[in-house]
């Protein structure tokens, strides 16, 4: 082989792994991406039961409950109108987790429609807040989420 | 007046660094002997010495908290122990970037001042393309944010005393993470300088190697530190999350790791020129573009980090113009550059072009996942893309690449055949076999550990096939570096993969003399008292641990808040053995008294970072063995000239 075949052979070698890379990437991206939903998106359009999604919004006041094994917690997430999505979590609360502060929540919907997150985000601390909640300024979930998170930007 | 010294000399070296430049282009013009030309090197080296001084400059502020300059104003406090005021200088936006041009400055200076194997040319247009960097970040310095700006008032007080920075491991950490990204920016100018004047040889490669080894070395550290320090302290018992801050230092370190076999390929073999030179570039983007990312905060980031959007884009406009011009240089000249040696594929390079194949594939998965989330918020689509993207996806290219570092340090430069290896290959196979047998039929492993298991043994053994039938001794250190980091990423291997197939998690509510167990272990909560530190108060859960019925160790997570600033952390206990560690977080109580504790038994864990330490050993031993090569081969050739003058005189 003179050197100028072996060169071709490495730059198509070359060129078909990225290209592949590329390809398996972008459609593996198409599938294991996780949306993120606001409540009543949810509420209108919800996602496949098990889909990995994350859902955004406000800590109900009043909703959030223990349930008798003491690490289950159960709460409400509500945005805009009247959409309010039951959630439930195992483990340990995250820092500044509060009723009425912004949350986002990292898990799936189950069958009878309640929201089982394997992760919380709330506000992290002082220089980080989930970058959906940044952004919510039109309703009432992002004010109360910016009220809880004054000074950040 | 200090403040003022530092301000100037940071003008004239911005000043040199125009000359640096004019210098490279006059001596592409006019020659590597016209006027302007020769005064390149001296240019790199004064100015380092004048950065050097700017640095200083701003220690000293730091040192003695001069309140009238805002900087110091905005992030130190007179009652802070002098050595966090020290690291204050650069635990900030200002203060990052002017390291980031001392680091910089002083390789320039370094290179302009002792290295001599490359032709002059080729060196002037390498301190050009290293000046016409550092130019970018001065102008970024003195335009945008300059450090040395001083208030119309003095403060009267600082405001910087939070105790969370006042940490030794991030005062450390993002001054490492720099040290990689500008031994990159270097390997960067080093491959700009030989691409313009057509130089691309073996001794550019050894030249550039040193570079690309030190940057690599510290990119490993820093990756492995940070990797420690979000397990330790996040308290979410992981140790990498995929976050884009995490992926903006996977991404340079990827690329150097490629760039630093392919420049081995160069300096052994004079092949694969074009490629090295296309990697120098990637790997210095790569830079750029973690430094972006983590600057602008454009993606979300677990990691607080300072974040200013403006920068951000002042960042962008610096990345857009090397990496732009680079790649336009790259398209005029690449076609210039003659056809290297050949090989054949079953030949040492034969395995580093597909290594490097792969890890330029791996680098596509991470920087197309990273960049996805910017991607789709551009049509109004948030998304963010994890673990069950990152995983399996880069599984794809990681598995094959470790295949090939099992054989390919076996096989001989150019041409060798496969049956001289035959014997090492098979044992190598038949480990893997053992291992997939023993961890995926008995123990019913998943798929991804499972493998992650079986290469980790089968290449830990593997990485030392190199040394077979050789005398220890004689071995060359480089050798021993290689043989070392590949075994190092064996172990991370096995740490990882353990630690996602054998942990045990346990989450509870436990009342005060309540047991529990992860795993091996028994776990009592005894008491939860309050606790007061200087600045914060805690709730502190006491609890007795022992292993398997062992001796009982009594532990202390808490759940603490700090008042100023207002903040709640979580400070995780980990027991470690020389099996695993056991984490333990507790988190706040119910109504009923009981208290949230949550455990992890995590075996082998340790290997990750050991492992880490291990490769970064491995790169150590690699530089000190090149650079010592180059010493002799610099001594041998001194006293060759000497003697052929001695002959000349007689004669």
């Amino acid at each position: 082989m003179k050197a100028k075949h072996q060169r071709l052979v490495l730059v198509l070698l070359a060129i078909v792994a990225l290209v592949g890379a590329a390809l398996l990437a972008v459609y593996a991206l198409r599938n294991q991406a996780s949306y993120f939903y606001l409540p009543e998106q949810m509420q209108a359009d919800p996602p496949a039961v098990g889909q990995a999604v994350r859902l955004g919004g406000m800590v109900a006041p009043g909703s959030l409950e223990t349930l008798p094994d003491g690490i289950t917690v159960t709460f409400t997430v509500t945005g805009r109108e009247a959409s309010a999505i039951p959630v439930r979590y195992a483990g340990i609360l995250p820092d500044l987790f509060v009723e009425g502060s912004g949350v986002v929540a990292e898990g799936r919907l189950a069958a009878d429609g309640t929201f089982e997150a394997d992760n919380l985000l709330a506000k992290h601390d002082e220089n980080y807040v989930p970058r959906e909640l940044q952004d919510m300024s039109e309703h009432q979930a992002a004010e109360m989420a910016e009220e809880t998170t004054v000074g950040l930007e | 007046m200090i403040a003022e010294i530092g301000l100037a000399a940071l003008w004239l070296a911005a000043a040199l660094a125009v000359l640096q430049l004019a210098g490279g282009l006059a001596a592409l013009r006019a020659g590597e002997n016209s006027d302007i030309a020769a005064l390149t090197r001296p240019a790199a080296v004064l100015q380092g010495g004048l950065v050097a001084i700017a640095f200083a400059m701003l220690l000293w502020v730091f040192a003695i908290t001069d309140l009238s300059v805002k900087l110091v104003a905005m992030n130190s406090h007179t009652a802070k122990p002098l050595i966090f005021k020290l690291s204050g200088a650069w635990g900030n936006h200002e203060g990052s970037m002017l390291l980031w041009v001392t680091v910089m400055a002083l390789a320039g200076a370094l290179i302009a001042g002792i290295e001599r194997r490359l032709p002059e040319k080729t060196m002037q247009a390498t301190l050009a393309a290293q000046g016409f960097v550092a130019l970018g970040f001065y102008a970024f310095l003195l335009l945008s944010s300059n450090p040395f700006e001083r208030l119309p008032e003095p403060a009267l007080e600082g405001l910087g005393l939070n105790p969370l920075l006042q940490d030794i491991g991030l005062a450390l950490h993002p001054p490492t993470l720099y040290f990689g990204y500008v031994g990159l920016s270097v390997a960067f100018s080093f491959a700009v300088g030989a691409l313009v004047t057509r130089n691309v040889t073996p001794d550019f490669a050894r030249a550039m190697r040193p570079w690309i080894l030190g940057a690599w070395v510290f990119l490993t550290l820093g990756i492995t530190a940070g990797s420690y320090w979000a397990y330790y302290e996040l308290g979410w018992g992981g140790y990498w999350f995929w976050d884009p801050v995490e992926n903006a230092s996977l991404m340079p370190w990827l690329a150097a790791t490629a760039l630093l076999h392919s420049a081995s390929v160069l300096a052994s073999r004079d092949a694969l020129r074009v490629w090295t030179i296309m990697l120098g570039v990637v790997a210095f983007s790569m830079s750029m573009l973690g430094t972006f990312l983590v600057r602008s905060g454009i993606l979300t980031s677990v990691h607080a980090f300072a974040v200013d959007p403006e920068r951000g884009s002042f960042i962008l406009f610096l990345l857009a113009l090397y990496i732009g011009g680079a790649l336009l240089l790259f398209a005029l000249r690449a076609g210039t550059i003659s056809e290297g040696e050949r090989f054949s594929i079953a030949s040492r390079e034969g395995a580093l072009v597909v290594n490097n194949v792969m890890l330029s594939a791996i680098l596509a998965v991470v920087l197309l996942g990273t960049l996805y989330p910017l991607l789709t918020e551009a049509f109004d689509v948030r998304v963010s893309v994890g673990p069950p993207y990152f995983n399996p996806v880069s599984a794809v290219f990681v598995f094959p690449m470790l295949a090939v570092m099992a054989v390919g340090p076996l096989l001989r430069w150019r041409r060798d055949s496969w049956s001289r290896v035959s014997k090492e290959m098979a044992l190598t196979v038949a480990l893997l076999l053992v291992a997939l047998v023993i961890f995926g039929v008995v123990s019913q492993v998943a798929l991804l550990p499972l493998l992650g298991l079986s290469f980790a043994i089968a290449l830990g053994v593997a990485s030392f096939l190199p040394l077979r039938g050789r005398s220890l001794r004689r071995v060359p250190i480089a050798v021993w570096g290689m043989v070392i980091a590949h075994f190092g990423l064996a172990v991370a291997l096995l740490g990882m993969a353990s630690e996602s197939a054998f942990s045990t998690e346990r989450l509870a509510a436990l009342a005060e003399g309540e047991r529990t167990s992860v795993g091996p272990w028994a776990v009592e909560l005894q008491a939860v008292e309050p606790v007061a530190g200087p600045n914060w108060t805690a709730m502190a859960a006491r609890m007795e641990v022992s292993y398997d019925g062992g001796k009982p160790i009594e532990i202390e997570p808490q759940s603490r808040n700090f008042w100023a600033p207002a903040q709640q952390t979580t400070e995780s206990v980990l027991v470690t053995r020389w099996n695993g560690q056991l984490y333990a977080v507790v988190g706040s109580s119910s109504n009923d008294g009981r208290w949230q504790v949550r455990l992890w038994w995590k075996p082998l864990v340790t290997l990750i970072w050991y492992g880490g330490l291990l490769v970064a050993l491995g790169g150590i031993l690699a530089l000190i063995g090149r650079v010592r090569t180059d010493l002799k081969r610099r001594t041998a050739a001194r006293k060759g000239a000497a003697r052929r003058l001695e002959m000349e005189k007689i004669s």
